[in-house]
């Protein structure tokens, strides 16, 4: 019970990754790689503004607005260029800003770690039916990924502005003749996507320490959640990412018992956490290899 | 066949800098540059690998890593073994370690090969960002199994206190050590123009142009490529086993997905789809890499700036930006 907790936990993180990424490539036909970097500057700033200010909420919304910030001005600037280009050219793009981000990140903020203290509301344990305990901040974390998977979609199939970002993935020359200003919304959708990243990365600071080079595990991670989804499916996303995570926690419990049932103690437990740590990317080839297109393929 | 155009004149004068810069060095006796283009060398080698698949077969490989590092594990375990006197696997037969390079680059290209053929049969079933997903997902599997895999060292990786042998070729010396590097760097290009000059490579470009068009005209793309791709993993493989022997240790970060993308940069920067596309391409991010790092500890935000302004103002790359436009074949 704790452990598929702790995997849906995970999966959540993964899943506002993996909405802004599977939205940006969606809409604008972009992989952005400087996604996880994004997701450090939220961290980042929230961890700083919370030393500085004192209450964790206003260092989790200046995350939030940092990365959204950062996101609106990158797309502005460079992410524009490369929506007509080839993938080939925004892989290197986006790898060059990782480079750009990770260092101006470290020059700004120096190179140690920061920590993040829990916010003493959500301190403590909360005892689940069943009798176990179960840390509250988790547990909110579960919550705040429910309640954006539930506002993403209400935002992507009922507002005009989700209208107009279904219409952009169907045809931007069409929108743009009817009136809408594309490259504004292109910008806000890559600014949400950026938010949502950094609202991941305010969140994951409690968890982990606060360092240059975090977004990348976890950048590759939401890649796998979206090609495992279906890349622009929201749903998919979702899915795929609780998939993801719950397989993931699952495997690094699991596999080193397992083995220790008819292997001595010491290979059981090399071999079950290699085994464990390749177990997500096997899952992905499985499901590539079944359904080239992913679980869910967004219809184009 | 040799015509005299700009194309060919920059090759020849980026192939003799190469060959020139480490002569020079040993004459004004700086060991640390020979080492350096031994370094350019065999980064330039892993390009030309990645540039047969990617530039003239069009298959965005992001995880060629996985072959550079395969290369790199397979020297630094077969010289680990020879070093203690080991055997790599005796429950059935027994199989000692070996410091012989001839020996461990036939290892490399087979074992290579085989793990290619393996990626390629999957991920080559996708096109697009999902084999470029797919690609790198391989490569970060392997990388997190040489990370978790204590045996060989796991994440402090593996040193390789005697550097492996050629016959009748001393490879401590620096020099000699730059000279094969090179040999098996003109080597891999040299197979290259082959390869494009023949029946396949043409197949491997219309594939890559039009797949359609090469499948009524009786070719199956899916074969072609998974060719280009095997042969291409080989290449950097190979590259990969030199590379582990020039500093002396291997580690899971020749696997890692960093690797992967400073490749990909090497052929970019040089030029997608040029024969020595790759050694510009590796000479120019070496040379800013060592010279930048040596004003500033910041390097890295200063080399990040000089690729996004390659990608976005300089389609072609270096030799693009030289020689125009590349003739269509």
């Amino acid at each position: 019970m704790e452990q598929l907790l702790n995997g849906v936990q995970l999966g959540v993180m993964l899943f506002l990754m993996a909405a802004g990424l599977t939205l940006v490539f969606g809409v604008m036909g972009l992989i952005n790689l400087a996604h996880g970097s994004l997701y450090m500057v939220g961290a980042f700033v929230c961890a700083t503004v919370t030393a500085s200010v004192g209450s964790f909420w206003i260092g989790a919304v200046a995350g939030i607005l940092a990365a959204a910030g950062c996101g609106a001005f990158v797309e502005i600037v460079v992410m524009r260029r490369l929506y007509g280009r080839d993938h080939l050219d925004q892989v290197l793009a986006t790898f060059a800003l990782i480079l750009i981000f990770s260092e101006g990140t470290s020059w700004l903020f120096g190179s140690q770690p920061l920590w993040l203290d829990i916010p003493p509301m959500l301190k403590g344990a909360i005892m689940l039916p069943g009798g176990v305990q179960y840390p509250l901040f988790r547990l909110a974390i579960i919550f705040v990924g429910l309640i954006v998977a539930i506002g993403l979609y209400l935002l992507i199939s009922k507002t005009r502005l989700g209208m107009r970002i279904r219409a952009g993935e169907n045809d931007r020359e069409m929108i743009g003749a009817l009136g809408v200003n594309i490259s504004a919304l292109y910008t806000i959708v890559f600014a949400l996507g950026a938010g949502l990243a950094g609202l991941a990365g305010s969140m994951v600071g409690v968890l982990q320490s606060v360092q240059v080079g975090m977004g990348e595990p976890v950048l590759i991670l939401a890649f796998v959640v979206i090609v495992i989804g279906g890349i622009g499916s929201i749903k998919g996303a979702l899915l795929g990412a609780v998939l993801v995570g719950v397989v993931d926690t699952f495997g690094r419990v699991m596999l080193p018992t397992f083995f220790r049932l008819f292997l001595p103690p010491s290979d059981a437990t090399s071999i079950g956490s290699a085994l464990a740590s390749m177990l997500i990317y096997l899952l992905m080839i499985f499901i590539l290899a079944v359904r080239p297109r992913g679980l869910f393929p967004a219809k184009h | 066949m040799f015509q005299l155009n700009k194309e060919n004149v920059l090759n020849w004068i980026i192939g003799l800098s190469l060959l020139m810069m480490p002569i020079t060095a040993l004459i004004l006796d700086e060991v640390y540059y020979v080492n350096l283009a031994s370094r350019i060398t065999i980064l330039a080698l892993a390009g030309v690998g990645l540039n047969l698949a990617l530039g003239y077969g069009g298959l965005v490989s992001f995880g060629h890593a996985a072959f550079f590092g395969l290369g790199g594990y397979v020297a630094g375990i077969s010289a680990h073994h020879a070093f203690e006197g080991t055997n790599f696997l005796s429950v059935i037969i027994e199989i000692p370690g070996s410091d012989q390079m001839l020996l461990i680059w036939l290892v490399t290209i087979i074992l290579c090969a085989l793990l290619a053929m393996i990626i390629g049969l999957i991920s080559l079933r996708t096109e697009g960002v999902y084999f470029i997903m797919i690609t790198l997902a391989f490569a970060q599997m392997i990388y997190y199994f040489a990370v978790s895999w204590p045996t060989y060292g796991g994440e402090d990786g593996l040193s390789i206190y005697v550097r492996n042998q050629l016959p009748w070729i001393d490879t401590y010396d620096a020099m000699t050590f730059f000279l094969v590097c090179f040999v098996l760097l003109i080597g891999g290009i040299y197979t290259t123009s082959r390869i494009t000059g023949s029946v396949f490579g043409s197949a491997l470009q219309t594939s890559r142009m039009n797949a359609v068009r090469l499948s009524t005209a009786s070719i199956e793309p899916l074969g072609i490529r998974i060719t280009a791709f095997v042969i291409s993993a080989v290449i950097t493989g190979l590259a990969g086993a030199l590379y582990a022997d020039r500093i002396g240790f291997v580690d899971p970060s020749m696997l890692s997905w960093h690797r992967s993308g400073e490749i990909m940069i090497f052929v970019i920067l040089g030029g997608v789809g040029r024969l020595w596309g790759p050694v510009a391409g590796a000479v120019l991010f070496v040379c800013l890499e060592v010279f930048i790092g040596g004003v500033t500890e910041r390097w890295q935000l200063f080399l990040g700036l000089v690729l996004l302004a390659v990608v976005l103002f300089a389609k072609g790359g270096l030799i693009g930006l030289v020689a125009g436009k590349a003739r269509h074949v």
